[in-house]
């Protein structure tokens, strides 16, 4: 079942379109940036938006950065939300049962192929905005308007805090990012599959889980709401950019990762028990 | 091209294929499904009958374990659903409400997905002869040749195909076809007829829901009626379809005739008269030799519309305004000219 799910995924057209829209943002970003020599002043905009006329190697980080807060999310949410309630809609979800594919093995199936999903996605961005990075902004040295002029060379980026970044390091790095990133989107993967149990309207799945983000996002700089800030589903999302400090920061990461856990468990879990007890009427 | 199938490796030759006790599904205050107790023989082509809304799909999706019945037990190939359905739904195919297939993918795929998703080890393996299921199925639905467009471009006739050949993958001993011939042309129907009686023939057991009462009268040997979510009749086609004793003769001069016959007489409308009468070679004989013409004579059979709509309520499909503090007029309005009733 995994390899079917993961079969129909890859053949949906609208699987393609939201890869390719989330690679298109960035890359928009890069030419408007190398076009006109306007990068935000440090400290605003995105992150590492600054630093990226310096040195296009680094504007993978900043394409995370860019499509995290809302485009990454929609698009989970897209993917997700049709998971099963696209399949009841279609009438395929009672075929899937009657084949027999158990209900749970069904689940399983769907979390491991959105997973498979938003792993892609951001592994798309990432490759793709390196590539972008390095046409716009070259390897950095070359540009006249950075000061880091010690900075030269394939693979070598400045760090947040300074020292460079080697080659190694930074594919290292990267790839703790696309990890991490991958497990706070499956978080909302997991509630958009737990959604996605409950209605038979794909869309109506994947608006809740816009609304757990921008509910959950509301509430993070509500200093009430400080009993619960740690617990948010987005509240640790930003903690990957301790990723690319000297050294690495992982005590964010880790709490993040372990709260991205918590959640995928706690949705997975009710998915399964909503599903598991359902009356199939679709 | 329609290799016999093996009959009996689900203990078909023996005891029901299905099997039903008080049988019930609630879905709040609705009774969608009042304690039936359903037997399906082996082998037969079963027919289960009934208005819009009597319970025939509730109870189709609580054999196939879609559906959680309320209370009462059901056995399909003589284990209980759902608990057994990992074992009992390899060997069923089936048709719920119509099919249904992944709008994107073309037939052929559709149905390779779907094959896989059932099989332990997925798409990898044994693709070849997941591929000889797949066409095998295709060709006894008529769909041999179909191209690679993508099922969203599919007629409503070429989805129902699908949807029979995907029910027919595993080559299943007992099928549950709900409304096998949707959608489908004159002939096309007829194409389906058949394959469902060779399959039969080759020991698999029909299951038909249907409202089209020709339908399963041209297909079942045996019928179950249901009726506001209670199964009402249960009975062989060649009962229900045993002459009444009358016959209805079709004469210019239908005066004399009756005059002639007299008390047997039962029923006159036009050019016809309905006699009561065992032997109609003799009452042909009679009526001859006294020289009246008769050019028409048979042997009165009910009809399963009759048997039907003199068994069962309009369905619920059908409101009619309160009375006597009743939303749903049921038994009483039967035999209302505005009923979609036909005398014959």
């Amino acid at each position: 079942m995994i390899g079917v799910e993961l079969a129909l995924m890859l053949r949906r057209r609208r699987v393609w379109m939201c890869w390719a829209l989330l690679c298109a943002l960035p890359a928009l970003v890069a030419v408007l940036v190398s076009a006109t020599g306007l990068a935000p002043p440090p400290g605003r905009g995105a992150a590492f938006l600054s630093a990226v006329t310096t040195n296009g190697q680094i504007f993978p980080a900043a394409a995370l950065a860019l499509v995290l807060p809302v485009f990454l999310p929609i698009t989970v949410a897209v993917v997700a939300g049709d998971t099963v309630a696209g399949e009841a809609s279609t009438g395929m979800l009672r075929y899937l049962l009657v084949r027999p594919v158990g209900r749970l093995r069904m689940l399983f199936a769907k979390l491991v192929s959105v997973a498979a999903f938003v792993l892609l996605a951001v592994a798309f961005v990432t490759v793709t905005s390196y590539v972008v990075g390095i046409a716009a902004f070259g390897f950095g040295g070359t540009t006249t308007s950075g000061g880091t002029a010690a900075v030269t060379g394939f693979g070598a980026v400045p760090s947040l805090s300074g020292p460079v970044i080697e080659p190694v390091d930074l594919l290292t790095r990267t790839l703790l990012t696309v990890g991490y990133l991958g497990l706070c989107m499956l978080t909302l993967g997991a509630i958009g599959i737990f959604f996605s149990t409950l209605t038979d309207s794909p869309l109506a799945a994947a608006l809740g889980v816009l609304a757990v983000v921008v509910t959950s996002a509301s509430l993070q700089p509500l200093e009430a709401a400080g009993a619960v800030e740690q617990f948010l589903p987005t509240a640790h999302w930003l903690a990957w950019i301790d990723l690319f400090r000297d050294p690495i920061l992982y005590t964010a990461v880790d709490r993040g990762a372990l709260v991205q856990l918590g959640w995928i468990l706690v949705a997975f879990g009710a998915a399964w028990a909503n599903l598991a007890t359902k009356d199939v009427t679709s | 091209m329609n290799a016999p199938r093996v009959p009996g490796d689900a203990g078909a030759d023996d005891g029901p294929v299905i099997r039903t006790e008080g049988l019930t599904k609630r879905f709040g205050r609705i009774v969608a499904v009042d304690g039936v107790d359903l037997q399906v023989p082996a082998g037969s082509r079963f027919g289960l009958l009934g208005p819009n809304g009597s319970g025939k799909t509730t109870m189709v999706r609580m054999l196939l374990g879609l559906v959680h019945a309320t209370s009462g037990t059901a056995q399909v190939l003589g284990e209980p659903m759902p608990r057994a359905a990992a074992s009992v739904l390899p060997r069923v195919g089936a048709l719920v409400e119509g099919p249904a297939a992944w709008p994107g993918l073309p037939g052929r795929s559709n149905l390779r997905m779907l094959d896989a998703a059932g099989t332990r080890g997925g798409l990898l393996v044994r693709p070849g002869a997941r591929r000889r299921r797949v066409e095998e199925a295709l060709e006894q639905v008529g769909l041999a040749g179909v191209d690679r467009r993508p099922v969203r471009a599919y007629s409503l006739g070429m989805r129902q195909r699908l949807g029979i050949a995907a029910a027919l993958l595993r080559r299943p001993p007992l099928l549950i076809l709900d409304e096998p011939t949707n959608g489908l042309d004159p002939r096309g129907i007829g194409e389906i007829r058949r394959l469902l009686v060779s399959l039969n023939a080759g020991g698999t057991t029909v299951v038909l829901s249907s409202h089209l009462l020709s339908e399963v009268e041209a297909l079942c040997t045996r019928i179950g009626l249901m009726d506001a979510g209670r199964l009402v009749l249960t009975e062989d086609m060649d009962v229900l379809r045993a002459p009444t004793g009358r016959v209805i003769v079709h004469t210019p001069d239908p005066d004399a005739a009756a005059r002639l016959l007299g008390g047997v007489v039962e029923e006159r409308a036009g050019t016809t008269v309905t006699v009561r009468a065992d032997d109609p070679a003799g009452l042909n004989a009679h009526l001859v030799s006294r020289g009246v013409a008769v050019t028409g004579l048979e042997v009165e059979r009910r009809t399963l519309e009759q048997v039907v709509l003199q068994r069962s309520g309009s369905g619920a499909d059908r409101f009619d305004p309160a009375r006597n503090g009743r939303s749903r007029a049921a038994d009483d309005d039967r035999s209302g000219p505005s009923t979609e009733r036909i005398v014959r």
